[in-house]
């Protein structure tokens, strides 16, 4: 069993020895202050200056690497390395979607010569879903550039879409890049991926580093398929105890978040264990990583096992080699949860660190519920939602939508049967509860997008919502509201028109 | 001179020169953002829009790295003068650039310019000043003064793009969150500097500063207040923000093979 080592110098970051027992509603001194204190000591952008540590004389005592810095070291083919050091690191994948693609494209032809050719063709994956279904000239363009690179570059993997009026004419669009790259089978444990997307740290769920960058960073790994990174020292979060039948991946997250605030993980690797998080699913697991960049965090992982090899066997025929953290290595920070303990919880507007729990928000009304994303538009979440509605047995008072993330994950929602509902689909039940047809999957309203994007907040209006970020404007209009939750809390929402613990309905 | 100026446009300035004598790598990282070869490698293009059009006052470099190993002469200082726009915590990306403008390309220079007159149109209302005023393409503000966690969000390059395009040399702020902090010095649109302390709670937008970057030490001037603020040296992004970007620096390094 590990015990806490805290970094050594670098505990001028983080004085306290923050071991966290899971907090119920009572705001502790003890939270307080350290939460201010995380905000002061993030200040700075650079990790504290390691001298290079020698091996002993006698050559058998290495200093222990966490899973993070393992995946670097291995990845920049070294054998050592210390958090604060900068790497020039090998890229396993790269991803970009119609956003980014067109400049990072860009970029890449302006450095490297209008004829120069990636570095891989088959580690380079692309992937239109932010604005697709829109008139948008400007949108559809960008999927056109994409398009044309990917011809031009014979890229292997370009999950293309032409006929925007039926996307399911469409055999090769997926939809949402992060929950396609998992589909697809291009999360593999031990590998570096990186894409242009700050949710890209969902793909460490599989064990794996996995971070976003920008266009000109994209630009270069696509001429060299390397990039230089920062080894990020790492946080450790154990999770223990059996997970209530109340509580999601987004529960668990939204309460870090809330703990460490959305600047406590900057620069720094976020690593999940313990007992709770070996029972999540995949998909549960990419939630949790999905919001890693939430606090702040470079990337997240969650170790390898046989819940994730079993995911990957129909999916990849590539060999992987997992890493794990060495029992010396060494953790700027440890903190403990007892999952048992937690509750419910919601991201008040408008911070993903503004922590409430859903039981005290229940006076907010709320004008629509948006359940989607790469957060928590995947299947299992539509289960989940769908659970709630099952069990209820009534209808939602507010205007509901649900966006599947991906073709794979619409498809589930209409033929998976949901237990205990003697063999209905989670489409039926929604049908029943009254929500809105589930649409084509992309990333729809969550970042507001064009105009016409289906579900975006043109009005400010109050929204529960199962996505990642509710700063001002990030689902479309200015002074729009939107509380952040798991799908079973935005479902017993859409219930009673206002924010709702979903105990409500699940017990 | 009024000759070679109007052969740049608008948005070529090289954001960042460290002004050496031998600038093969300044070119190298203005090819990144300009169409044209640059041909003036000594000089700031902004320096030469602000001396044609004095009341914008942009960034001004004082070239002081000589050949001469004369102890204070010799010493880089880098500075950035103008009018301040300040901001408070977590300015998130959705702010700097809402998302429905990101169907702009940043490497398209038409939609480039575009960018930057939608910088920082994301801030709510209680932002009374705006950061472009109405009509506007360009922000009178050079600087922008921000507190913790500038730029959370997105990894979105629009953001660090948006803020350069509209007119920002380089942004204070008591922290950045990552990725916008990569951004911009791999783009070198903006200069990312960070402050000890919070001037954000002191300055006002519309102060007039100055930021001087040494060597040994670096400063926030507000000649309308009177009143200075310590910053911090840039660490390790210095080498890359100095060789002129990502590309620029992967070049010098032998990372990749010159031009």
């Amino acid at each position: 069993m590990a015990s806490l080592t805290i970094f050594p110098s670098s505990s001028a970051f983080i004085k306290k020895d923050v071991s966290l027992s899971a907090f119920s509603s009572q705001p502790s001194f003890y939270v307080k202050s350290s939460k201010k204190r995380v905000c002061k000591k993030i200040a700075s952008v650079m990790a504290p200056q390691q001298s290079e540590r020698k091996p002993s004389t006698t050559g058998s005592v290495k200093t222990g690497l966490t899973l993070t810095e393992k995946i670097l070291a291995r990845a920049s083919e070294k054998t050592q390395l210390v958090p604060g050091e900068n790497v020039w690191v090998n890229v396993d994948i790269l991803m970009t979607h119609d956003v980014c693609g067109p400049g990072a494209f860009g970029i890449f032809k302006k450095e490297f010569g209008e004829n120069a050719k990636v570095w891989d063709r088959e580690k380079v994956v692309i992937i239109p879903d932010h604005y697709i279904f829109t008139t948008d000239e400007r949108a559809n363009r960008n999927v056109d550039i994409l398009r044309d690179f990917c011809t031009e570059q014979n890229i292997k993997y370009f999950y293309d879409i032409k006929d925007l009026g039926n996307f399911k004419a469409n055999p090769d669009y997926k939809g949402v890049c992060h929950v396609a790259l998992a589909q697809e089978g291009h999360c593999r444990p031990g590998e570096v991926l990186l894409g242009t997307d700050s949710h890209t740290c969902t793909a460490g769920a599989f064990g794996q580093f996995a971070t976003g960058i920008g266009n000109t960073d994209a630009g270069f790994v696509l001429g060299t398929g390397k990039l230089l990174l920062k080894v990020p020292p790492t946080l450790r979060f154990v999770m223990d105890g059996e997970m209530p039948d109340y509580l999601l991946a987004k529960d668990l997250i939204l309460q870090i978040i809330g703990e460490i605030s959305v600047a406590g993980a900057t620069y720094k690797a976020m690593e999940f264990v313990g007992t709770t998080v070996e029972s999540l699913t995949m998909e549960e697991r990419m939630t949790l990583c999905n919001m890693v960049v939430e606090a702040g965090g470079k990337n997240g992982v969650v170790p390898a096992d046989n819940t994730t090899y079993k995911y990957l066997e129909e999916k990849t025929n590539l060999p992987y080699e997992p890493v794990y953290s060495d029992g010396q290595a060494r953790f700027l920070q440890e903190y403990k949860f007892d999952v048992s303990k937690l509750e419910p919880l919601v991201a008040k507007p408008h911070s993903p660190d503004n922590r409430a729990l859903a039981r005290e928000c229940k006076d907010v009304k709320i004008d629509r519920v948006y359940i989607g994303s790469c957060t928590g538009g995947k299947t299992e979440d539509f289960m989940a939602a769908a659970k709630v509605f099952l069990a209820s047995g009534k209808k939602v008072k507010v205007p509901t939508f649900l966006v599947p993330a991906t073709q794979k994950v619409w498809m589930d929602v209409y033929s998976l049967p949901v237990p205990g509902s003697g063999g209905k689909t989670c489409s039926q039940i929604f049908e029943e509860a009254g929500c809105d047809t589930p649409a084509s999957p992309s990333c729809g309203a969550c970042l507001g997008g064009p105009r016409d994007t289906y579900a975006r907040m043109n009005e400010p209006q109050v929204c529960v919502s199962t996505t990642n970020r509710n700063f001002p404007g990030r689902m479309g209009h200015k002074e729009g509201q939107v509380y952040l939750a798991s799908p079973y809390t935005a479902a017993a929402s859409a219930l009673t028109g206002f924010v709702t613990d979903p105990r409500e309905f699940l017990q | 001179m009024a000759a070679a100026a109007t052969t740049f446009s608008e948005h070529s300035a090289f954001k960042l020169v460290s002004c050496r004598p031998n600038s093969s790598s300044l070119t190298a990282f203005s090819s990144l953002k300009l169409p044209f070869a640059a041909n003036s490698p000594n000089y700031s293009f902004k320096a030469w829009k602000s001396q044609l059009n004095p009341q914008r006052h942009h960034r001004i470099t004082s070239p002081l790295r000589s050949t001469t190993t004369t102890p204070d002469a010799a010493s880089t200082v880098t500075t950035f003068h103008g009018l301040c726009y300040v901001v408070g915590d977590n300015i998130d990306t959705d702010q700097i650039i809402p998302a429905e403008y990101l169907t702009l390309v940043p490497s398209n220079p038409v939609e480039y310019e575009k960018l930057g007159s939608y910088a920082l149109i994301g801030l709510p209302s209680s932002y009374e000043t705006r950061f472009i005023d109405p009509g506007e393409i360009k922000s009178k503000y050079s600087i922008v003064i921000g507190g913790d966690n500038f730029g959370c969000g997105s990894s979105r390059e629009h953001a660090p793009v948006a803020l350069g395009a509209s007119g920002v040399a380089a942004v204070v702020a008591e922290s950045y969150a990552r990725i916008f902090f990569r951004n911009s010095v791999a783009t070198g649109e903006v200069y990312p500097v960070e402050s000890e302390g919070k001037p954000c709670k002191e300055c006002k937008t519309g102060d007039v500063v100055t930021i001087e970057l040494g060597e040994s030490d670096s400063k926030l001037i507000n000649h309308t207040s009177g009143k200075e603020y310590k910053l911090k040296p840039i660490g390790d992004a210095g080498p890359v923000i100095e060789a002129g970007g990502i590309f620029a620096y992967a070049r010098k390094t032998g990372m990749i093979p010159s031009r």
